[in-house]
This record gives C-alpha cells, structure tokens and sequence, in this order.
C-alpha cells in the first residue's frame, strides 16, 4: 500500500531525525441522515489514508484546494480531532490514542497558528491574557515572572510590549497574527502546525510574517508544518511540499523536485494555475485547464481520486488506487500517486481522458456557443444593440 | 472618447468616528474592449469607487464626474441608471454566495435579469439562460439551471454570476474581485471564461483585484490605489518591470517569486495602512515608504509623468528619469535586506529562559 512504500522510502534517512510520523491516517466525519427513519452510514471522508514524516527544524508544506483536508488533517495531528484510523508518531511516541494528561504533555511541544486572526482571539479578553494561556493552562510560569514572560514575547514576535493591556481589536490583521504566533510559541514548542496563517492577510503583511515565522525558525530551530493554497508562499516557505487531493496525498517531493518536476497530473494542473505576477511568465504559460469540480468526498471516486478530471485518465485509473512510489528517475524523496506519471517537458495541456467524463463535452463545445449566441431565436434586443457598437 | 472616464472622484462617509475619506481624487479611464485592473489592498478604495460609480453606495458624499459614453452616472437618477446597470455595465461581486438569491433557482435569476431589461418570452430567456450557463462553462446547464444556489459550487456560482453579468452582451464588465475566493484552478476556469468572453465581444473590463497574479494575467493598463488614491497609473508590461512608486516596488517585493532564490528574504512594507479618518499629511504612503524624505511629509505629490512616458503617472516625488531612480533602488533595497523581524538579542534571551 501507498503508506509502506513513503515509510520505506523515508526511514532511509536518520529516523532520529524524525520528530513527526504519520502512518495511514483516516479520519470520517459521520453524516446526518435525511432520511425519516433509520440510520445513515455515509461519512466525509475527509482524510483518506495519509502517511508522511516530518524532520526535526524542517518545514513540510501542505497544499490542496477548498475541501482537500489539509485543514483537517492539521487538526488530527494537533489531536484537536480524534482520528478514525492510522497512527500519528511524535518525537518518539503514539500520541495517536493519547487522552486527560499525557494528551496535555504532548500539546505543549505542538502548537497551531490559525488562518483567521479576527477568529481565534477572543475579542472580551485582554492580549496579554491571551499570550499567558498557555502558561496558565500549563501552569508552567506563575505570577510576576509570567507578565515578564509574555512581554518578551510579545516583543520578540515584533509587537510593542506596552500594548500588553490592549483588547484585540486596537490591533490590526498583520499585528494579530503576531498576537496568534506569540501564543504558540509561548511553551516552545518543538513543532507549529500553520494553518493558512498569512491567507487573511494583505500581501505587504504577508510578507512581514512569513519573514518573522522563518526568522523564528532559524533562531529557535522550531519545525513547522505549513498549510496554505498560496503555492508561491509554499515554495517560498517550504523544504519539502505534499500535495493534497480529496483526503489523499497525490505528490510529496522536495520542493525544487515538486515544482521543477511535478509528476502527478494534478500537481501539474495546480501549478500551471498559480498566477504569476510577471506579465512575461504568465503569456508563455501553458495552462492546463482542469474540468468540473473536486468530486463530493462522501461517495470519493473509485481508484484514483483524480481520474475524472485528469487529462491522461485511463481504465487502470478507475478500477486500481495507485500507490505512492518514486517515478521514472526520480529520487526516492519524490513519490507521485499516479499510474501515469508526467514526464519532464511532456504537454498536459492537449492531453485526452481515454475514458468517459462526465463534464468534458461541455466544455469542448464552448467556442461553437460563444458564436452562436448573438442568434438566440427571440433574442433580437441584444444581438441588435451589439451590431449597433 | 473613452467608454467609461472617472475624474477627480471623491467618496466619503460620515461614522461615529469622523469622516472616512474612502476615496480621494481618482481619475482614470477605460477604452473599448481594453481591461484596466485596479490593484491595492484593503481599504484603499478600489471596491468603493467603483460601487460608487454604479450608485451602489447609499449614504455616501460624492463628488467628481463619471463619463460612461459620455453621461455622467453620477447625476442620474435612479431610472436612468438602471437602464445602464446590468444592461450596459455588468457587475461580478467577490462572494458568489451572498450576491445570488438564495430562494431562486440560479435560472430564475438570470431569467428575471434578462426579461427586466428586454421584452422577450419566458421561455426564450430560459434558453438564453442555458446558452450562457454552458457559455460560462457549467456542466448540464439543462438541468442546471433549475437548481438553487447552494446545489452549486463556490467557482460554478462565480461561473453563474459572470453568465448573469454576461447577459445582456453589457459593453463594459466591472469585476470586483471575481476570483478571490476560489481555488487556484478554478480561479483559472473564471479567468479563462472571462478572456474568452472579452476575445468574442470584445467587452471592456474593470478588474479590481489584490492580486498582481491576476493582473499580470489579464490587465492591459494598471491602476495602482493606496489610502484612496491612485499611486501610479501605467501600462502592465511597463508597471511590472519599470515601475516607479516605491508602493508598487514594494507590493511586487512582498510577493514570493516562483523560481526564485529561497533563500532570498521577502522584502515587506513595514507597518500598516493608515487610518482613512485621520490621513497622514503629504503623500498618504510617507510613513511606511522606505525612501521618504522632507519633502513628502510637507506636500502631496500629484500624479505626475515618468520616465518620460506620457502613458505611465506616478505619485512620488523620486526623481522621475528612470536612472537616477534605479540607483535609489539598489541603496534602499540592500538595506530593506538587512532588516529581520526579530532582535537576535531578544531571542537569545527568550531561548535562555525557556531552554
């Protein structure tokens, strides 16, 4: 199976190294039943059996669109959610089944950050109250040692000390997130999971705390996992990326192997998406346009995830569930989910599913009503008022 | 004579807290079939002056002038108005969800916004609805259109509201942040619909954004806003690789390059927008620009030619010749690289404490 191939590949390395396993994790979300009498047993499977390794000071990146399940994945490995399925290994030791107490030890060596900075500070309470949580939720750092505490912190996430009796709404966006770093780091912990933490934020802030979160990971050799749909913020960020696709990990390469050579066709697709921002690069671009929409993850599509919308979809793609191995030549850090990987150079962009999808006539047939609109019987209003321009 | 020319407007608002001034002496134009993207971050009026320019903002203080064909919008009435809105000018909101009506079928409404504007049979502006909802590129459209719509996705309900823009063939289409929300590549469907429709009708478009992305992909001129105002106005190709405001350098500077050296620092805009209620004086951007000097504290500079070209304005009072301008850059920048976001004393002192 997918998880044995990326375990084998990646235990390889030093495991010492290793600060975070993942080992085939599933999580369901039950569905409520429309039906009047009896039960449901439809689920969301919103992670579908997902293995990786964290090393210790790296940072993953973790990409996928709208409903891929990094979001929750972040949440399973933060033990915010009880998984279904698999195991979640951490500095040595399953934190998987983990309850009361031991659950509570683990949580201070693994903090999150969150995408909404409005959201996740509760606006009733003081900043300074809000940094000290953890503290005294911990109960590690008491009375006047604790205030000196959080003002360090706040100073060394680049906020003004004075403004520790300040309510979070005299802060703006950028100086939030600030508020939200502080407050994981307050324990130093050894991993940060990074929940979309810069996509609320205009770009000049942006920029501000990407910088602020790499300047922390140098200084205090923290490891993070980073989430984000922003795939330049990913490269920017990340030492190793894994792209996500409806609760399974299509790709998981170095960074450099994953955008110089990304190997699965939806990473392909992702990536040829991305808006650049240099006029030149966008024109030359080839887009590949993917068509219709990420399938309902109640009922996920048979084998490959992807099938009914990639390009190079094949018979093999709906019967078999293709496994995470290396492709072609690559290194054993680059594995694909696919049975037919993308060769360098290779043009997806003219590429034709060999077998039926569902959406693909109607987009072929687009150009042929783009012409024949203006003559829509009855519609003389409008096709009139266009030859009057 | 440009399709749409908004000169010198201003828009504010009366709040508790003192008199927002969303918008300051905006003056740019739109040509037949061109795109004009108008890019800056959040609350520096770009959304504003635009709803405005539709009289979409009750309660406002306006002044200025807003030539569509040559008629000003901004003394309409209502009645006239609404003979441009929609019909000659089609709007695409940012949250697909919240500008459809929840209770209608998706049909419904394009039916409804057709048959307001043409006199044509119900079934006929059916038709026409599903011919635009297969335009746009929606699966079905027989079957689609008689769904509500939470039946659709986030990008079909953006793919929705462009047919409804679209329906009426409008000569100009103003899209305020159409993509923001949607996953990248369903923000390339949109984008590819929309160049689509503009190749085949050659519609104008206003495409207001955050996002250099997309400007970069589909603008022909940009409008650069800031605190209300327009900071530099230019051609794209101009824009991204002669650009002369030192906001428009930062705003590319803050935006991580693919395939560029990682290991390279981002280089951000320190600090944060200013309040619109209480405006810094002189030029607006003075206290987080990192080349200010006296002179724009004192005054406000007016968008002015550059680098000799009578197609590029730029706000700033930086030498205008494109040399002198460029070694100012190099001096700034490589300090602008020397700067961390945190003191390597403090977290000395932070690791000793916690170790």
């Amino acid at each position: 199976m997918s998880s044995t191939a990326t375990v084998a590949a990646s235990r390889s390395g030093e495991s010492s190294d290793v600060l975070l396993r993942v080992e085939n994790v599933v999580k369901e979300f039950p569905v409520a039943s429309n039906k009047l009498f009896g039960r449901s047993h439809d689920a969301v499977h919103a992670v579908d059996g997902v293995s990786f390794e964290l090393r210790r000071g790296e940072t993953l990146g973790l990409v996928g669109e709208t409903g891929c399940g990094k979001s929750t994945l972040a949440r399973c490995i933060t033990r915010l959610y009880s998984i279904t399925d698999g195991t979640i290994n951490f500095d040595g030791r399953d934190i998987s089944r983990l309850e009361g107490s031991d659950l509570r030890d683990v949580r201070r060596e693994v903090q999150m950050i969150f995408q909404d900075p409005y959201g996740s500070l509760n606006p009733r309470r003081r900043v300074g109250s809000i940094i000290s949580d953890p503290y005294a939720i911990h109960g590690t750092v008491d009375g006047g040692a604790r205030k000196r505490r959080v003002q360090e912190l706040m100073e060394l996430v680049g906020l003004n000390p004075e403004h520790y009796n300040r309510f979070p709404n005299e802060f703006s966006g950028g100086q939030r997130q600030r508020i939200g770093v502080a407050r994981a780091l307050a324990l130093r912990p050894k991993l940060i999971v990074c929940d979309e933490p810069v996509s609320a934020l205009d770009v000049s802030i942006q920029a501000q705390i990407i910088n602020l979160l790499a300047d922390l990971q140098s200084e205090l050799g923290l490891t993070y996992l980073f989430i984000a749909h922003d795939l330049s913020v990913v490269q920017h960020v990340s030492d190793r990326v894994a792209v996500m696709y409806l609760g399974k990990v299509a790709e998981l390469a170095d960074v450099d192997d994953l955008y110089g050579h990304p190997r699965h066709p939806y990473s392909n697709a992702l990536l040829s998406a991305v808006p650049v921002a240099d006029p030149n690069t966008a024109a030359q671009r080839e887009r590949i346009v993917l068509i219709g929409d990420v399938p309902s993850p109640i009922s996920p599509p048979s084998g490959c995830h992807f099938h009914t919308r990639c390009p190079k979809a094949q018979e093999r793609c709906v019967s078999e569930d293709p496994a995470l191995l290396p492709k072609f030549a690559d290194a054993p850090s680059h594995v694909a989910a696919c049975h037919f990987p993308v060769a360098d150079g290779e043009d997806l962009s003219t590429a034709k599913a060999a077998i039926d999808q569902e959406d693909a006539a109607d987009v072929e047939d687009v150009g042929s009503v783009l012409s024949g609109l203006g003559e829509t019987p009855g519609f003389a209003g409008a096709a009139g008022g266009e030859e009057a321009r | 004579m440009a399709l749409l020319e908004v000169d010198d407007l201003h828009v504010s608002f009366n709040t508790a807290d003192g008199v927002v001034r969303a918008v300051r002496g905006l003056t740019f134009a739109v040509d037949k079939g061109q795109t004009v993207g108008i890019v800056g971050e959040s609350g520096s009026g770009k959304s504003v002056s635009t709803q405005t320019i539709m009289g979409l903002t009750a309660g406002a203080r306006v002044s200025g002038e807003a030539r569509f064909e040559g008629r000003d919008l901004l003394t309409m009435n209502q009645r006239e108005l609404r003979g441009v809105r929609g019909a000659k000018v089609g709007m695409i909101f940012q949250d697909p969800l919240s500008s459809l009506h929840p209770y209608y079928k998706v049909g419904w409404q394009i039916v409804e916004m057709i048959r307001a504007h043409t006199p044509i049979s119900k079934a006929a502006a059916k038709n026409r609805a599903v011919d635009l909802l297969r335009l746009v590129g929606i699966p079905k459209p027989e079957a689609r259109v008689d769904e509500f719509p939470h039946q659709f996705s986030g990008g079909m309900r953006q793919r929705a509201m462009i047919a409804m823009a679209m329906a009426l063939n409008p000569i100009l289409l103003i899209a305020d942040e159409p993509t923001t929300a949607l996953d990248v590549t369903v923000q390339a469907q949109v984008l590819d619909v929309m160049k689509r429709l503009q190749t085949e009708f050659g519609t104008a478009i206003v495409m207001i954004t955050h996002d250099m992305g997309v400007i970069a992909d589909i603008a022909d001129d940009v409008v650069v806003m800031y605190a209300g105002t327009a900071m530099e106005k230019a051609e794209r190709r101009e824009l991204f690789y002669h650009n002369h405001h030192p906001y428009t350098e930062g705003l590319l500077a803050s935006i991580p390059q693919p395939g560029a050296d990682r290991t390279k620092r981002l280089l951000p805009i320190h600090g944060t927008p200013p309040s619109l209620i209480q405006l810094p004086t002189g030029c607006p951007f003075h206290p987080r620009c990192p080349y200010a000097f006296d002179r724009c504290v004192a005054e406000t500079p007016p968008l002015a030619s550059v680098h000799g070209r009578a197609d590029h304005l730029s706000a700033c009072w930086l030498p205008s010749d494109e040399g002198e301008r460029q070694g100012e850059r190099a001096r700034v920048q490589a300090v602008l690289a020397e700067h961390t976001e945190i003191s390597t004393d403090v977290v000395k002192d932070f690791a000793a404490v916690t170790a």
